[in-house]
């Protein structure tokens, strides 16, 4: 792969096209257009449950699980630890802001509660980043495993702060501007906003001097450090800098369903966002909304599909286990691998040297 | 020992003194200010007897897990999932045969039959992969936990222990004295899980005599140490991971049973167990029998005294535990420097 390969046609079409600063704009590709208007435009055709139950819950999914793709493809560490800080923002916010819990909740404003749950959130994820990255590769999975596990047994024990086992309820998001922010069509644009603003950072950052020196720890650290640059603290960083977007999709997460309880970071949920990573591919943050469309599709038509085989709906894990299976033995790097593959395949139609269909 | 004594005489006075006045916490009867302070002997002695027996079920699943990491490097995370299987078919052997003591070698056979199969036919297809190997058991556990809720459903089994093994066992050690007759009264303590504690130890002392003293422990040390080497010297090493893996998946499945007779079997006992493997092993050091048996017994100890003592907190003793050892130790108490 030469360089000259890839700077040739951009440079002549920048030459042609006068470069100037709208040609970013063109260099999107036009399925990318499609998808945006789509998104756009889907409260004008879809019903609320779509909107609030369906697509709300595939961002707020696709936040943690792009947290975690963040540091498993660019920090090569696969921290299960995920969904524990996205539910650490959503309890801040139902502790520190108004709950139906009134003994406990402090009933404060949203400007100071927001950001004191990021707040909370990113130094616990400091915190046991800085413990998780003492070690490396599958040794990082079963301590962050480890310390989620902690974290929720915590929560159902302790009801002095985190209201044990019954959690909070009638967590509500605050009327800003004037929009009641639970109504399906704002939440939905709330979400695709967040979400959007989420996968922009992590492509950005992924592109930034700090993204680059990730990769570069995550392919070889030892030369990293040779280089003079600081392995553990780009760790330790990239796992704060993760829990932005987990918080984001923690608090969205509590809105939507106006309660928290210790049963939404369990462990089993702390392997889902592992598995929605996975199933999307974890080569790009692309693969994370991917794999919770998917996830929240097999979990919201599972049951009439098994229904109609003669299962019970209760069998919706099984189908979910054996997709995750599936998708690991025959496919690691998950459905966007599957499709850069088939387009690889098809690109293969077109002769590379003469341009040539064969 | 004496070496260590010699180089570091001040650590040696300390762990002496803390020896000694742990056996006396145990062997005497307590002054009746340390009872008004801390709470009756018995308490005290139910919740560390606990936290031993506690700790013998926890080193039986850890051993496993630390046995198929250390050679194979391949964390199961679907490890928790072959002790619930194990206490499921073992409750189901029991209450069918009548007999307890059958179930042992009939789930060792089933489980490890299962292990292998595992190991045979997915982990050995990706070895060196290690991501991708845990990857696949945590699908793995997936699929086994929705198969065994859906068969066994999501009440709760305990599998009775025999009649021989029934009833309180009374120990040698003082709980209290009767202040009017003077007479010592002794702990009485369940004779199964005396007898489950006992057996863990048969077990572990059998693991460790086998490690160590035969030429199939020989080739196990060996293959810890360096894999590629003793593979390469012409031991056919596919065969031995296939024995530790259906040694460790018996284990496993034979705690199954032990755990559905000490407590109960339900859902979500295995990702229970599982997280107590972990810790044990994080505590102990991986791919260490001894540090497995360590391991066990600290975290045993400490979520029984913690569960009496401060039970809101219990978990995060376990947890401060853990971090700490991390912090000073990362490779665990009796890991080897990697």
């Amino acid at each position: 792969m030469s360089l000259a390969d890839q700077a040739g046609p951009r440079a002549s079409a920048g030459i042609t096209k006068t470069a100037g600063p709208t040609s970013w704009i063109e260099r999107i590709p036009p399925a990318w257009w499609a998808a945006a208007l789509v998104l756009l435009a889907m409260p004008l055709v879809a019903n609320n449950f779509w909107l609030f139950q369906v697509m709300g819950w595939t961002f707020i999914l696709g936040m943690i699980a792009v947290s975690l793709t963040f540091l498993a493809g660019y920090g090569g560490m696969v921290s299960l630890l995920q969904m524990s800080i996205a539910g650490l923002a959503g309890y801040m916010v139902a502790i520190l802001g108004p709950s139906g819990t009134t003994s406990i909740s402090l009933g404060l404003s949203w400007w100071i509660v927001l950001p004191a749950a990021f707040l909370i959130a990113a130094i616990f994820a400091t915190l046991s980043g800085a413990l998780a990255v003492r070690t490396e590769g599958i040794y990082t999975i079963m301590i962050t495993l480890a310390i989620a596990a902690a974290f929720f047994y915590f929560t159902r024990q302790n009801y002095t702060i985190f209201n044990g086992y019954s959690g909070f309820n009638l967590v509500l998001p605050p009327r800003l501007f004037g929009v009641d922010w639970r109504d399906p069509t704002a939440f939905y644009y709330l979400c695709l906003g967040c979400a959007a603003l989420c996968y922009g950072t992590v492509v950005y950052v992924s592109r930034s001097p700090f993204g680059l020196a990730l990769q570069g720890v995550r392919d070889n650290p030892r030369r990293m450090a040779a280089l003079g640059f600081n392995v553990t603290a780009h760790r330790v960083a990239a796992h704060a800098f993760a829990s932005i977007f987990a918080s984001m999709g923690g608090i969205l997460l509590v809105w939507q369903n106006a309660q928290i309880a210790p049963g939404t970071i369990g462990i089993s949920s702390a392997i889902d966002v592992l598995v929605v990573a996975v199933v999307g591919g974890m080569r790009r943050p692309l693969g994370a909304f991917v794999g919770a469309f998917i996830y929240v599709m097999l979990q919201t038509f599972s049951p009439d599909i098994l229904g109609a085989f003669g299962f019970s709906a209760e069998r919706f894990k099984l189908i979910i286990g054996i997709g995750f299976l599936a998708v690991v033995l025959f496919s690691p790097d998950g459905v966007l691998g599957l499709w850069d593959r088939w387009r690889a395949r098809t690109g293969r139609r077109v002769d590379p040297l003469t341009g040539q269909p064969r | 020992m004496e070496k260590f004594a010699k180089n570091h005489p001040l650590w040696t006075l300390v762990i002496a003194l803390l020896v000694v006045a742990f056996l006396w916490l145990v062997l005497a009867p307590w002054p009746a200010e340390l009872e008004a302070a801390v709470g009756r002997k018995r308490v005290f002695l139910n919740a560390l007897l606990g936290g031993v027996t506690l700790g013998a079920l926890y080193f039986l699943v850890a051993s496993g897990f630390t046995l198929i990491f250390g050679l194979m490097r391949t964390v199961n995370l679907a490890h928790g999932s072959l002790f619930l299987l194990g206490g499921y078919i073992g409750y189901e052997v029991a209450t069918y045969s009548g007999s307890w003591l059958l179930a042992f070698p009939v789930v060792f056979v089933v489980v490890g039959l299962v292990g292998l199969m595992m190991q045979r036919f997915i982990f050995s297809h990706m070895e060196g992969e290690e991501l991708r190997q845990t990857l696949v058991s945590i699908g793995l556990s997936i699929v086994l936990a929705d198969l065994m809720l859906w068969y066994w459903g999501g009440q709760s089994y305990t599998t009775l222990a025999p009649a021989l093994l029934r009833g309180p066992l009374e120990l040698p050690i003082i709980s209290s004295i009767n202040p009017t007759s003077g007479e010592a009264i002794y702990i009485r303590y369940p004779a199964v899980r005396v007898w489950i504690l006992v057996a863990a130890i048969v077990i572990g002392l059998a693991m460790w005599l086998v490690l160590n003293r035969t030429s199939l422990g020989m080739v196990i040390r060996a293959g810890v140490d360096d894999r590629e080497m003793l593979a390469a010297s012409g031991v056919r090493i596919q065969l031995v991971f296939l024995a530790v893996f259906v040694f460790g998946a018996g284990l496993a499945g034979m705690a199954g049973i032990i755990g559905g007779t000490f407590q109960s079997l339900s859902p979500g006992e295995d990702t229970r167990f599982l997280l107590a493997s972990l810790v044990v092993v994080i505590v102990g050091g991986m791919g260490s029998i001894v540090g497995a048996a360590i391991g066990a017994i600290i975290i045993g100890v400490t979520e029984q005294m913690g569960l009496v003592y401060a039970p809101t907190y219990s978990v995060v003793f376990t947890f401060l535990i853990m971090a700490a050892v991390l912090a000073f130790r990362p490779q665990g108490l009796l890991g080897a420097g990697r």
